[in-house]
């Protein structure tokens, strides 16, 4: 008897979410909403999640919107899996980053055979589908890269460089090491990956000092990773911003509190937070507006002594 | 040569000493070890103006050294690997401590977040009791369906395994969270004796757990639930509630574990944080002699095998290889040991070399 009533109660709560997935909704402004899908890597780092954030606030229903978000975990076959749920939902304008380029033609084919548009998120895809996506938002990772690469190359240009990668294999692994080393390359006495996390960079910088003991500057790709480095290097006795300069990308608060301290250098911006211009294309996607192919992310650099406390307070993430 | 029965020679031996070094279960792990610090400090020689491989120096009075830095990072995976190795011991497995270490340290780390005294020691205990608490109670959840309901370990640890990083993530939110409280750090960069706190916390239970599993009947009960649980059972060893400690105790290690390794860097990281550490939690197990189909287990050589996984990631760097081939490094040293320990490999060679000697004896055999 328990079981029935419990089975009950479970399709019960099972059709009401299904009504509740179902019942038309329309906004603030009384025109009905623009479907979304929208598939997350995961919340890998610092940025991925102020990325999160920003698309879930800008793809709001006071914008417009009605958005499933789904958060793929890091893993490819989870975010195909969304792909297709999002197609047999039905709805207007499908959106992801890619977590590897490859591995997406069955699935953007049968995208494309629904007739659904595509908005590509940060990272870019390799596919042999004709036409795959609509148009691409996100940041120039070579210019970062060259960025980083022109600040070291004015301030420290005899700098001996250890150079912490991100995921190997990643566009912002590949894009920022060939945008700095087309400043930096001679420079460069040795490399290892942190993949973008700060344990892994901590390790990786715990060895590399022993390795490398003349190493005094340090390039890494990602603001973790550099945070782990200060951890090693501050346990190997040594100062970090002063003994070894570092210079990160990203921007994550973290990133910017150590900056402002002085413990790291200088930091090349990767804006997370463009989720209005995401939606802003979108909205022109499903209107059948002409929008550019790319459209790159304004980032900015932050160098210690000019960057200040409100500069910092004001950042939304 | 045919008519030659190895075995039945009594006569001819190696000398008993030799035998017993050899085929010692710790031998082939702690001849790897040895190897690869060999070779690291051949890597890593040392000049007048850097130190080496084995140089330890003391600064302020506090130890540092890559073989400092290498104790260090063998800490976490220590306390998973002595609670693996028993778990394995009962003939089970325990895949969730990975995502142990990241409920651990989410749970810690978001109540210190949410705390206004988190700076405090009292606020810092409670803080790595919460975390502690969710280990155990993990653990616990875990014998419970071993145990009780008799579901396969395997399975029954998958569900945190892959339920366990959702929790994590219903706590932080999925965001990278930093926060700054001096007595929480301690536990990952802090100095006891001169030797890193984590260190000294991880001897300390490792010796606790040794000597209470190998004091008491505790280790020979846990090694007859592995040899054949049933049996052990009818005759009269508790073999639920065995098996509830040692998952309980696997649980409590990781949980331990996770607030250690993100001490240093003090941040949230519901994805990252224990990734795939259950696999090298069962290595260490592995590469210390301890078969996974349970019965006999080595605690010193899941020493030994956590001193080698922790310094295999170092090593590539040390030996300034592309990082593109370390996970073909670290499989053909897992390999090469795994190859040496191998019962059968080691049986054909004593077989033709006693076949050798008996021969030698003999004089011509045809």
């Amino acid at each position: 008897m328990k079981k029935k009533l419990l089975a009950l109660g479970v399709a019960a709560a099972l059709s009401l979410s299904l009504a509740a997935c179902t019942t038309p909704e329309e906004g603030t402004n009384g025109d009905t909403l623009i479907k979304v899908g929208f598939s997350q890597i995961g919340s890998e780092s610092g940025w991925r999640t102020a990325n999160t954030d920003s698309v879930k606030a800008s793809l709001s229903k006071d914008n417009g919107f009605e958005l499933t978000f789904a958060d793929a975990m890091g893993k490819q076959e989870n975010q195909i899996k969304a792909l297709r749920d999002f197609i047999t939902a039905g709805v207007d304008v499908i959106s992801f980053t890619p977590i590897v380029e490859t591995g997406w033609d069955q699935v953007l084919q049968e995208i494309k055979d629904a007739g659904i548009p595509v908005v590509l998120v940060d990272r870019l895809v390799d596919t042999t589908v004709e036409d795959p996506y609509v148009t691409w938002v996100g940041a120039d990772f070579r210019l970062e890269g060259q960025l980083a690469g022109q600040w070291v190359k004015e301030n420290y240009p005899d700098a001996k460089i250890f150079e912490l990668q991100g995921q190997l294999g990643s566009g912002a692994q590949i894009e920022r090491e060939l945008g700095f080393h087309e400043y930096m390359a001679a420079n460069i006495i040795g490399q290892a990956t942190g993949n973008f996390n700060r344990e892994d960079g901590k390790v990786a910088m715990e060895a590399a000092l022993a390795k490398y003991p003349d190493m005094n500057l340090l390039f890494a790709h990602n603001d973790d990773m550099g945070l782990g480095a200060i951890e090693a290097i501050k346990a190997a006795g040594k100062v970090p911003g002063v003994d070894i300069i570092i210079v990160t990308v990203d921007g994550v608060k973290a990133g910017l509190e150590a900056l402002l301290e002085g413990e790291i250098n200088y930091i090349v911006e990767c804006n997370p937070v463009f989720g209005d211009q995401i939606a802003d294309l979108i909205k022109k996607v499903y209107a059948d507006e002409p929008v550019n192919k790319e459209n790159i992310v304004v980032d900015a650099t932050f160098e210690h002594g000019t960057f200040t406390q409100e500069e910092l307070d004001q950042r939304k993430y | 040569m045919s008519q030659l029965d190895p075995t039945s020679r009594q006569s001819v031996k190696a000398p008993n000493f030799v035998i017993q070094v050899f085929t010692h279960r710790l031998f082939w792990p702690v001849v790897g070890l040895i190897l690869l610090w060999v070779a690291c400090g051949i890597a890593l020689p040392g000049s007048d103006t850097a130190p080496g491989f084995w140089s330890i120096t003391m600064m302020d009075g506090h130890l540092f050294g890559q073989i400092i830095d290498i104790l260090r990072a063998a800490a976490p995976i220590l306390l998973l690997a002595l609670g693996m190795c028993l778990v394995i011991a009962t003939g089970g497995i325990d895949l969730s401590v990975g995502a142990v270490m990241a409920l651990s340290s989410s749970v810690s780390l978001s109540y210190l977040i949410s705390s206004p005294t988190r700076e405090t020691l009292p606020t810092v205990l409670i803080a790595i009791g919460l975390g502690l608490l969710t280990g155990l109670v993990v653990g616990l959840f875990n014998g419970t369906m071993v145990a009780r309901l008799k579901i396969q370990p395997f399975i029954a640890t998958l569900i945190i395994m892959v339920a366990g990083r959702g929790v994590a993530f219903a706590f932080t939110g999925g965001r990278i969270e930093s926060v700054v409280s001096p007595p929480f750090k301690f536990l990952g960069s802090g100095f006891v004796l001169s030797l890193p706190t984590q260190v000294v916390i991880v001897t300390i239970v490792a010796a606790i757990v040794m000597i209470s599993v190998r004091m008491s009947a505790l280790g020979v009960l846990v090694e007859s639930i592995g040899v054949n649980r049933q049996a052990s059972f009818l005759a009269g060893v508790p073999a639920s509630s065995i098996l509830m400690l040692v998952y309980g105790l696997c649980g409590l290690l990781a949980g331990l574990a996770g607030m250690i390794y993100v001490a240093p860097t003090m941040a949230t990281n519901a994805n990252a944080i224990g990734l795939m550490l259950e696999l090298d939690a069962i290595l260490c197990v592995v590469l210390g002699g301890t078969a996974l189909s349970g019965g006999k287990f080595y605690l010193s050589g899941t020493v030994v095998g956590a001193l080698l996984v922790a310094t295999l990631p170092k090593a590539v760097i040390y030996f300034g290889f592309p990082m593109q081939i370390t996970p073909l490094f670290k499989g053909l040293v897992i390999l090469i040991i795994c190859i040496a320990q191998s019962q059968t490999l080691r049986d054909q060679f004593a077989r033709r070399s006693l076949r050798r000697s008996v021969a030698l004896a003999e004089g011509s055999p045809s």
